[in-house]
């Protein structure tokens, strides 16, 4: 039996006082890729937000194992505005994800350091380190916010829309980038416009909207094709 | 040139153009700290706006006849930059009209109270000083200063220890949240120093040029360097540099403190504007 890292119990989803997705049941376990579909405003952000802790769901719970309670999830949030001209290194960046909820230290230690190298080597971008984040290039801005969540976690990967703006080069490394992680045994929450590219990669699936979906890929798929989707 | 060393000689040995010149520099300091943030959230009016506030409540002392204005004006502050920065994402009125709101409504406020209770038989140069700076920062009390010193030191260190968390809430705010840091905490914080350091501001360069100081050492940092430590230094650095220029000049050549200091950062920024395209 793999070891479970999250289960979502019966979460109702909303914000503003307004419910956009009940009764949503799923699990997550070590070495899953779970990818995350549904329309516009179906709440797949507020999902992701119940689960990284920032806005807890409206009703029901999210159990999280002990492992992931203490710093082992990494956040690959959509980029902002204001970091198109923020001035920063890579290593900056990549720095700040060491900073957790634990003991307070005031000042970076030499393992963070290390934490911080290592994933940076990871995704290839040790060579940018000192470059400044907002003027990469897309592909490399990613890879450098995906070492700052690996150094935020290292047991599951929360990616929001992770090869939007991306073009097509780029989107294709994004995802063999993504998938070797998965591959490395961190699982991953994908949320996801693409289908075509999640039935590739992924093997699970979690529908969210008026209708609530989760199951492996191939009972997706099999929905999917019932319904002339596909 | 030797005799203008000998005047300045001349000037520093009275205290009240030293007090001058290490307040000064201590809010020059912190305000340009401050500044880097308060651009990079996108907040830079909030300078402006908390000032007028802080103008209004300089009314209100005085109508009130209060004897120290500072325990009137910095809870009004504090409290309006707590509701400016808090309403940023989930209210009807937007963050700039908000501030906007609250700047004007409390200048005029302020205007109309003064107008109307004011004792003094001078109330343009009153009013004038307020807005400007003018002489306040020349008749500065010991216990002024050391208020000064003490709240600058805080916010220094304040600064320091939570350097790589407020890096981390102003890069990216969402992230910061989903590793534990609470973020509302340290918008507050900012919020609550933004205050105190205007309202210190208020005596140096009046409400009107506060937000010269926030903002101007800040984009000039920005327009030579790429990462985060690099532009706090400079920041820091320029914003000190041109406040204590400014001050020298303004006692040798008797032009007002407040205006003289800005006019420094300004031509500071174009000098660096030149660099950065010359580096780039």
């Amino acid at each position: 039996m793999m070891e479970m890292l999250l289960k979502a119990d019966n979460v109702s989803l909303g914000y503003d006082g307004k419910t956009v997705a009940e009764k949503i049941n799923f699990e997550v376990f070590a070495g899953d890729y779970l990818c995350v579909v549904g329309e516009n405003g179906s709440g797949k952000s507020t999902l992701i937000k119940a689960l990284t802790g920032i806005n807890p769901p409206l009703s029901g719970s999210i159990e999280k194992s002990h492992k992931l309670k203490s710093g082992g999830i990494g956040y690959l949030p959509q980029q902002t505005d204001l970091q198109q001209d923020f001035p920063a290194s890579v290593r900056e960046v990549v720095l700040s994800g060491c900073l957790n909820a634990g003991k307070f230290k005031p000042f970076y230690t030499k393992k963070d350091r290390k934490t911080a190298n290592e994933n940076m080597e990871r995704m290839g971008i040790l060579s940018l380190e000192n470059l400044c984040f907002r003027e990469l290039s897309g592909g490399q801005k990613q890879r450098v916010l995906l070492a700052r969540a690996l150094c935020a976690g290292r047991e599951l990967l929360i990616l929001d829309e992770p090869v939007s703006g991306l073009d097509a080069s780029a989107e294709k490394e994004m995802y063999s980038v993504i998938e070797e992680l998965n591959n490395d045994g961190i699982a991953v929450i994908m949320i996801t416009h693409d289908i075509e590219a999640a039935v590739k990669y992924a093997d699970k699936f979690l529908v969210i909207g008026k209708e609530i979906f989760y199951g492996t890929k191939e009972e997706f798929v099999k929905k999917q094709t019932e319904r002339g989707s596909i | 040139m030797n005799s203008i060393i000998l005047n300045l000689q001349f000037y520093f040995r009275y205290p009240f153009v030293r007090y001058a010149m290490i307040v000064g520099v201590l809010i020059a300091l912190c305000s340009s700290l401050l500044g880097v943030i308060l651009v990079l959230k996108r907040f830079s009016f909030i300078g402006d706006g908390l000032s007028h506030v802080a103008f209004g409540g300089i009314a209100i002392a005085s109508v009130l006849g209060v004897s120290n204005n500072m325990f009137v004006v910095l809870p009004i502050t504090v409290i309006s930059a707590v509701l400016l920065l808090r309403t940023g994402k989930n209210t009807k009125i937007k963050g700039d009209a908000a501030i906007a709101m609250i700047s004007v409504g409390s200048l005029a406020i302020g205007y109309l109270l003064m107008n109307i209770f004011s004792s003094s038989s001078n109330l343009s140069g009153d009013v004038c000083s307020t807005l400007f700076g003018s002489t306040s920062i020349l008749t500065l009390s010991k216990f002024e200063v050391f208020l000064c010193i003490a709240l600058s030191a805080a916010v220094v260190a304040l600064f320091v220890i939570f350097y790589n968390r407020i890096f981390a809430v102003t890069f990216d705010e969402d992230f910061a949240q989903a590793s534990g840091i609470r973020a509302e905490a340290y918008n507050l914080l900012i919020a609550v120093v933004t205050a105190v350091i205007i309202v210190l501001a208020m005596n140096l360069v009046g409400s009107l040029l506060i937000s010269a100081l926030v903002i101007f050492p800040a984009i000039s940092a920005m327009r030579i360097f790429k990462s985060f430590l690099p532009v706090v230094w400079f920041s820091a650095a320029i914003s000190v540099f041109c406040a204590a220029l400014g001050i020298i000049i303004a006692v040798l050549a008797g032009t007002p403190v407040g205006s003289t200091i800005v006019a420094a950062d300004l031509a500071a920024f174009f000098v660096c504007c030149i660099i950065g395209r010359l580096k780039h």
